[in-house]
């Protein structure tokens, strides 16, 4: 489902960008990649929301996704063209949902500090390896019960597939 | 030596022992999902089975648009209903009932050593029984529906000293966005928030409830005060004996990631301003604010003792002129009380809009304000736009400040009132 390496162009946030802001709650009414993408980041304006829309990586302070649990915060992303989030630090819940609806996300301190808005950046998760224009950072890659999870595409399709072996 | 959510999870993991950071699967006891039942629903759909595996650990309140404003809304109530119905789901509480935490606390279906999941960020409150409570999404929450199973990963534990009695007017509300304000949004990440000392031990299972659903405002995992009488008689009243529940305790020896030690007697009421829950300044700092909406209501503070609490200031007095008060009762048995003690004729009497049951303005199911409005809210988030236009304000504070903001028309310190 996933290839292993994924990037492009990065869009850059601060730290704690909340669920409210990532996916306003009166949109939670769908649960369809695409029509919530319309609605990403929409308490931020147009700007930002093309921004996001043009941009397959997110580079994001301390705290990403803070708030809610609302499992479409990474739907929503996935929509809009995003294919990985690169933080500082995730809020728990955030991090989860991005496993589970198989969108890459990865705690690179470093990589965050190099990045600029704009700058290309490629995230490998079985080498645990971000490039920032041309530069290379490590992070810790994913114990295998999670990289399982994120290659297949998300826990649905996961189990989907760990269903179907045991039938047989 | 294990803390208390090492325990919790190794029991629930059928393993000796875990240790933060540790990655395991273990088998929660209940599994609540809210509004969001339906997205659970169609999930499983995806996943092509209809085989649960066990369904007296579902439990589904449909609380956050209540009752349904669309027909869309109420196409995934009747999904639910229906599908509750089909399955033999005996914990569904349907949109009458309020807020999904608190009818399953009420309900005497949370209880101490319980593992518990939820759709909902904010089920960290379960911890005020000393069980365990995290909010996962709603994948999650079906793939558990099918497999009973859920990885999760050992988080390491934050203890919370908590010394000292507090002076009239200023309550667990504030001190807990005190501690949001110091630790920040993100103090407690991947953490177990364990409260400990004579404060915590000091109050009713009902402010145990706010500290504990404000702990998600830190980015705790969960949160805990250790289960005592107070617990027991909470549950004893819900017809829970002592012997349908193990209490779970951290061992004295227990590491922390950190330890902080608070003395709240000299705490004052405190409000977080817009736009993030840890941007908290004391009352004095914003008293004067000019509001055009109090909202009592949410998880965080709609229980029966915060409504007394408010009725306390506003009986025998009246709303500002042009303020909207909004009451939304966390639940359908807070509405009874209310009514049975005289509070709700108290809070209608000084001009407050009493709602139904439910989550009402704090998931943006009504109160809506225009552009450049500011609401004083008694919830747990004033995230930008989570009350209508994304150009409006949101405050919070306790039941107590939240009324006497309502008479006033502008933050005001409750203490003045008392």
């Amino acid at each position: 489902m996933m290839e292993e390496r994924v990037g492009g162009r990065c869009v850059r946030f601060g730290d704690s960008v909340n669920t409210d802001v990532i996916i306003p709650g009166r949109y939670l009414v769908s649960i369809d990649p695409v029509e919530l993408a319309e609605h990403a980041f929409e308490p931020l304006g147009p700007e930002v929301q093309a921004k996001v829309r043009s941009a397959p990586v997110i580079v994001a302070g301390a705290n990403f996704g803070c708030g809610s649990a609302r499992e479409q915060a990474a739907t929503c992303l996935i929509g809009a063209g995003v294919r990985a989030v690169v933080a500082r630090s995730f809020a728990r819940v955030f991090f989860r949902n991005c496993i589970n609806t198989g969108l890459l996300a990865v705690e690179c301190p470093a990589a965050v500090e190099a990045a600029q808005d704009g700058d290309e950046v490629w995230v490998d998760h079985r080498e645990g390896l971000v490039e920032v224009a041309g530069r290379s950072f490590r992070f810790a890659p994913y114990p295998e019960s999670l990289r399982r999870i994120l290659e297949s595409g998300g826990l649905i399709p996961y189990l989907k597939q760990v269903l179907a072996t045991q039938a047989r | 030596m294990p803390t208390f959510v090492e325990k919790v999870l190794a029991r629930a993991a059928g393993l000796a022992e875990v240790a933060p950071g540790q990655i395991v699967d273990v088998e929660p006891d209940l599994y609540m999902s809210h509004s969001a039942s339906w997205r659970c629903i169609r999930a499983l759909e995806r996943l092509g089975t209809d085989r649960l595996y066990d369904p007296s650990r579902i439990a589904m309140v449909m609380d956050h648009i209540s009752p349904a404003r669309t027909a869309k809304t109420a196409d995934d109530q009747r999904l639910c209903r229906e599908f509750a119905a089909r399955h033999g789901i005996a914990k569904f509480w349907d949109v009458d009932a309020g807020i999904a935490h608190l009818v399953l606390m009420e309900e005497g279906l949370v209880r101490p050593g319980m593992v518990i999941i939820g759709t909902d960020s904010h089920s960290t409150i379960y911890g005020a029984l000393g069980a365990f409570g995290t909010g996962v999404g709603f994948s999650e929450v079906t793939a558990t529906w099918v497999t009973g199973k859920l990885w999760m990963k050992v988080p390491g534990s934050l203890r919370v000293d908590i010394e000292g009695r507090m002076s009239p007017g200023v309550t667990a509300k504030d001190l807990m966005l005190w501690l949001i304000g110091q630790l920040t949004a993100d103090g407690a990440t991947y953490l177990s928030v364990e409260f400990h000392g004579s404060y915590p031990a000091s109050l009713t299972v009902s402010e145990r409830m706010t500290m504990c659903n404000l702990a998600m405002e830190l980015g705790a995992k969960n949160a805990y005060v250790p289960p005592d009488d107070v617990t027991r008689a909470y549950l004893a009243e819900r017809g829970v004996p002592p012997g349908a529940y193990e209490e779970v305790f951290p061992d004295p020896e227990a590491q922390y990631v950190r330890t902080v030690a608070v003395e709240v007697s000299q705490l004052e009421p405190q409000v977080a301003c817009p736009h993030t829950v840890d941007n908290v300044r004391p009352i004095g700092e914003v008293a004067g604010t000019r509001v055009d909406q109090v909202f009592i209501g949410s998880c965080a503070n709609a229980k029966y003792d915060d409504l007394v609490e408010a009725a306390r200031i506003l009986k025998g007095r009246r709303v500002a002129p042009g303020v909207r008060l909004l009451v939304t009762p966390a639940s359908r048995q807070v509405v009874a009380q209310i009514v049975r003690d005289g509070t709700y004729a108290a809070l209608l009497e000084a001009g407050a809009l009493i709602t139904n049951p439910g989550c009402g303005a704090c998931a943006g199911d009504g109160g809506a304000m225009a552009d450049g409005e500011v609401t004083f809210s008694t919830a747990n988030r004033n995230f930008q736009g989570r009350m209508g236009s994304y150009r409006s304000e949101i405050y919070l504070g306790s039941p107590a400040t939240a009324a006497a903001t309502a008479v006033r028309g502008a933050i005001t310190d409750p203490r003045e009132f008392l």
